[in-house]
């Protein structure tokens, strides 16, 4: 797997860090929505297609990407900084319970 | 069907093996069973297997999307333990390892099941006080358990450097002297046999496209082989959980599919007759009866439904086993391959009743599902016959997660990719 990072171009899987779902929303750290907690800390949605993740190119430019990775055929359909994406309304995929 | 024994194999020898006849039907699905159990694997066959025989329930269906034992059940590096640290999950593969112990007699099929003694090596004085803790924890319940000083290492696996200038040097090892391998193949094979002699019909090239509902209760599946009504579902398909569970609509499971690759060498003259495992990596090893160095090592650590791996770990694994065994840098690989574990979210499995009416699922196995597959047979079997949990599995619930009572052998939290 090639992963193009957006700050030094592709690169090989073997420079970055799998950081896990990217389906998940953090409650606010004051939040007592226990539902919301487990929901975020357990609950998966573990799709067999494009699955949002993050990942972190450990190896290179330490920057947390946003990655849009196909489960059956590992096929990357994008890549961008966490930053930006974290910056866009829910795709839709986000889990029910979670804050926004 | 008849039995299989020396006389048997005597008689057909005679004949030129003409008579023997097929280990199972291959019946047309009925309109209806009283159980039906989505998935032809280890578990899925030894549930049937076990329903039939402790239950009494012989109306039975098991449905494979290919043929009998085409997946993890096949692809597994064959190793049977029970050296786990935690109550629950000590008892419950504590219970396997009995089961393994009389599986062959008791399936009149030949398992292979061959008690050579797993060893955990140990590379540190702070690991090896974690496996003489995990030991007394095994003997506590009942296990066995043996912890081999470093000469004693040497002398169970001579192959192995305990000079002291190996690149991780080995401190001592913990021995599980009954644990061992098991042909893989076969006990799909055996438990299919078993299930089938007791009436239970094998369906293969039938996949589950969708649950058939009154209500929220689930009253039946349909396959691309047509409706198949049953009044209990149960869900036995490992790394395809996600999938089929999304059928019926449930999303969110506290689970990931990973995929876990092995490797299987050239075949060599007795090397290693014992499993080993390496404790400064991840790593176990054993060699097969046709010579074949068996072997595999962790997770790619991405979810994916591919039953195939990225080179990294190929690398990485291989770089493993030539720091343990370092006479091993010459030898080449026949093949690798990979398989879809469902990685749960404690590294424990989910037996239970649930989530939807009429509905019981045996998931979250991430790599450890082969040698819990007759307890997991057993106790699925159970659960689905009486609709309540066994004691070895009552902890094995999904809801363990939202309620705090997580069995974490590695006390790694959340994080699928690293149990």
């Amino acid at each position: 797997m090639i992963i193009n990072c957006p700050y030094c171009g592709p690169r090989d899987l073997v420079e970055f860090t799998y950081q896990g779902d990217g389906n998940r929303t953090r409650p606010q750290p004051a939040s007592q929505d226990y539902p919301a907690w487990n929901a975020y800390i357990y609950d998966r949605l573990n799709p067999a297609g494009d699955h949002n993740e993050i990942w972190q190119h450990s190896g290179g430019c330490r920057s947390h990407l946003a990655v849009v990775r196909n489960t059956l055929t590992h096929e990357i359909k994008s890549v961008e900084f966490v930053r930006d994406h974290g910056h866009r309304k829910s795709d839709g995929h986000r889990k029910t319970g979670a804050a926004s | 069907m008849a039995e299989y024994s020396a006389f048997a194999l005597l008689k057909n020898a005679l004949s030129g093996n003409k008579d023997w006849k097929p280990a199972w039907r291959k019946p047309a699905p009925k309109p209806s069973y009283d159980v039906i159990i989505i998935g032809g694997g280890g578990h899925g066959l030894s549930t049937a297997y076990y329903l039939a025989k402790e239950h009494g329930i012989t109306n039975v269906a098991v449905l494979e999307k290919g043929y009998l034992g085409s997946g993890n059940v096949g692809r597994n590096t064959t190793i049977v333990r029970s050296n786990y640290l935690l109550p629950d999950s000590i008892r419950f593969y504590e219970h396997s390892m009995k089961l393994w112990e009389n599986l062959s007699h008791d399936l009149n099929y030949n398992v292979m099941f061959s008690q050579r003694g797993v060893l955990n090596l140990a590379h540190t004085p702070g690991q090896a006080d974690d496996y003489i803790r995990r030991g007394n924890a095994m003997r506590l319940a009942g296990g066995d358990a043996e912890w081999l000083n470093t000469a004693e290492v040497g002398r169970f696996v001579p192959g192995l450097d305990v000079s002291g200038s190996a690149r991780f040097p080995v401190v001592g090892g913990l021995l599980q002297p009954r644990a061992g391998t098991a042909r893989h193949d076969a006990v799909a094979w055996g438990y299919a046999r078993g299930a089938d002699r007791r009436g239970v019909d094998m369906i293969e090239n039938c996949e589950v496209i969708g649950f058939l509902r009154e209500g929220d209760r689930i009253v039946g599946v349909q396959t691309n082989r047509g409706e198949i009504r049953a009044k209990k579902v149960g869900v036995a398909v490992a790394g395809s959980t996600g999938r089929v569970m999304k059928l019926a609509g449930i999303e969110h499971l506290p689970i990931e599919s990973h995929v876990l690759q092995a490797f299987v060498s050239e075949s060599l003259k007795p090397f290693v007759d014992s499993v080993v495992t390496f404790g400064a990596g991840h790593l176990y090893m054993s060699q097969s009866d046709k010579g074949g160095l068996v072997f595999g090592g962790g997770l790619d650590e991405y979810n994916t439904y591919a039953q195939r791996g990225n080179l990294p770990l190929v690398e990485e694994v291989m770089s493993e086993i030539c720091a343990m065994f370092p006479a091993l840098s010459r030898v080449r690989l026949l093949r690798s391959w990979g398989g879809v574990m469902d990685m749960s979210m404690d590294g424990s499995p989910i037996i239970t009743k649930g989530p939807l009416p009429g509905m019981y699922l045996n998931s979250g196995w991430c790599y450890g599902g082969f040698k819990a597959t007759p307890a997991s047979g057993w106790a699925f079997a159970w659960t689905i016959a009486k609709d309540e949990p066994h004691a070895i599995n009552a902890a094995y619930t999904l809801d363990r997660f939202s309620r705090g009572i997580l069995i974490d052998e590695k006390g790694q939290g959340a994080t699928p990719r690293l149990h």
